[in-house]
């Protein structure tokens, strides 16, 4: 049977649409099943006061400052480091074998399951022998595993956004006087900058949706971390706890509505963050 | 009119090259390039696609190094210096050798900041002392009147014309000895290249000038002297009128006349 080429084009439009609805629903049903249970269950005392009895009574305000610690010192690694290496294999080699080792590493590095991750800084960071670092369950050797984990999606995005800077501003900044270091850090990171940030933003949310890699390096405990050296848990991994235990699902809920309108927020920040890249990349 | 006047016989070149042949991944562009760019002189450098022009420009300030695959000889003097010697140091001789593209590239800040951005890089810092080298470089590129108030407006508002003056003026703020301009009239509408041409010709009493431009009326009517390239050789070089009317090379009057381009 053929059909005339204005009903095939019909079929395919209510078609596409139908499965763009699908996705859009799938993403809504989720939260709003998430947040149907959660939402009752928040309230001020859920962010001012300590967890008790394991988690079943209380409330987060530990387990927000560990996911803000452990996430934010992550970062703090990865960006530098990252940036860094966008920023060398862009603008400081030229191409060639080594700059297709490195993006050949990293592409490597973002493939392997976050479990692995878990694993690798169980045995490295946390681990005392004389061949590995022995931070014990912390902080730091849970934001050094997010780091790596991390660490290929700051170096593509922000390897992205270099790239989309313009080369003739490089030309025009050389033409000016400019050293290869001042070209960098005044004409195309300041020009990248909205781009860069999205992809740090984008690792910011990785980070806090991450339960595997954070269990077997910063722990589970619930108390006040001190310091990085203390160990502590996130926002998922108490969600993950509370429910697998079977401690109590009220707080597991909303502590999974309090981790998804957190991961919401971060995304349109990046979502704003880009389209105001790409105005400017447009303009 | 001649640069060399009587009085003042032929002074030293600001820029010559000798011998000078240029190549990327090991394919010539420039062979063998003997020429003298004299202080104070409109130079025109015409020639069809591909003879090597903007090549040629891009040796003399040395940003064809940025490509890994360039390759030269010979050498390039800059009063008396050769420029592709290894003390040379770079940012201070691109900030000497001041180059203006085809396509006005405004950086995506104010037109202040587009302007001030080459002399902070040399060391100017101050507001009141960029301010001042701000003004007198928009009013040297005849752009002043226009921008006065919107300063701190994004310079990618300005027309084209405005933003190609933007960048004359962003090297003019550098105070370089040479200015290099690639076609910058390319793109612009009749009234836009008026007036940089008339720029130039101000410009020329401090300035050498080294105009690229593929619109041979442009080098008759804005140059003191004018050069032929054809498939990266230097063909022939004089004063404009007599290449114009009388070229010694039979390629070069096929070429003016329209024959070929």
């Amino acid at each position: 049977m053929r059909l005339p080429p204005a009903a095939t084009h019909r079929l395919a439009v209510v078609l596409l649409w139908a499965l763009t609805l699908a996705t859009l629903g799938a993403l809504l049903l989720i939260i709003g099943f998430i947040l149907y249970h959660g939402l009752p269950q928040l309230s001020v005392a859920f962010f001012t006061q300590r967890p008790r009895n394991m988690g079943r009574d209380g409330g987060v305000l530990p387990v927000i400052l560990g996911t803000l610690y452990i996430t934010g010192l992550a970062v703090l690694i990865a960006g530098p480091v990252g940036i860094a290496t966008a920023v060398y294999l862009t603008e400081y080699t030229r191409p060639g074998r080594l700059t297709r080792v490195i993006r050949f590493g990293a592409d490597c590095l973002a493939g392997i399951p976050s479990i692995i991750f878990g694993l690798f800084g169980y045995a490295f960071f946390v681990v005392k022998s004389p061949y590995t670092l022995g931070l014990g369950f912390s902080v730091l050797s849970g934001s050094l595993t997010l780091a790596m984990m991390v660490l290929p999606t700051i170096i593509r995005t922000s390897e992205e956004a270099i790239r989309a800077v313009p080369e003739s501003y490089r030309d025009v900044s050389f033409g000016l006087g400019s050293s290869r270091w001042q070209m960098v850090t005044q004409v195309v990171l300041r020009s990248a900058l909205p781009g860069i940030g999205t992809g740090v933003v984008l690792s910011i949310g990785r980070c806090l949706s991450e339960t595997a890699a954070v269990m077997f390096t910063a722990g589970m405990a619930l108390g006040w971390p001190q310091s990085v050296f203390d160990s502590s848990r996130t926002l998922a991994l108490h969600f993950y706890v509370l429910f697998t235990e079977g401690i109590s699902t009220e707080k597991a809920y909303a502590t999974a509505s309090v981790l998804i309108l957190a991961i919401l927020g971060i995304n349109l920040l990046a979502y704003w963050l880009m389209r105001r890249f790409i105005g400017k990349v447009q303009a | 009119m001649s640069p060399a006047d009587a009085k003042n016989p032929a002074p030293p070149p600001k820029l010559s090259l000798q011998g000078f042949s240029a190549a990327f991944a090991g394919k010539d562009v420039l062979r063998e390039i003997n020429l003298d760019i004299l202080p104070r002189e409109r130079l025109a450098i015409i020639g069809p696609a591909s003879s090597g022009k903007t090549t040629f420009l891009r040796s003399l300030n040395r940003l064809n190094d940025l490509e890994y695959s360039f390759s030269h000889e010979g050498r390039i003097l800059f009063n008396g210096q050769d420029i592709y010697d290894s003390q040379v140091d770079l940012p201070s001789l691109r900030r000497q050798i001041g180059m203006v593209y085809a396509v006005p590239v405004p950086l995506p800040w104010s037109v202040f900041d587009n302007i001030a951005y080459g002399p902070r890089l040399a060391g100017a810092s101050g507001r009141r002392e960029l301010e001042g080298i701000v003004e007198s470089a928009l009013r040297r590129s005849q752009l002043w009147d226009e921008v006065k108030d919107r300063l701190r407006l994004p310079a990618n508002r300005l027309s084209g014309g405005q933003q190609q003056r933007l960048c004359l003026a962003r090297i003019l703020a550098l105070d370089p000895q040479v200015l290099l301009l690639d076609e910058p009239c390319s793109g612009l509408d009749p009234i836009s290249t008026a007036k940089i041409e008339e720029t130039l010709a101000e410009l020329k009493k401090n300035y050498s000038v080294v105009l690229v431009t593929n619109n041979t009326k442009q080098a008759a009517r804005a140059s003191d002297r004018t050069a032929f390239f054809l498939m990266g050789e230097l063909v022939e070089v004089g004063p404009t009128r007599t290449l114009f009317t009388n070229p010694a090379h039979h390629r070069t009057g096929q070429y003016i006349t329209g024959h070929f381009g």
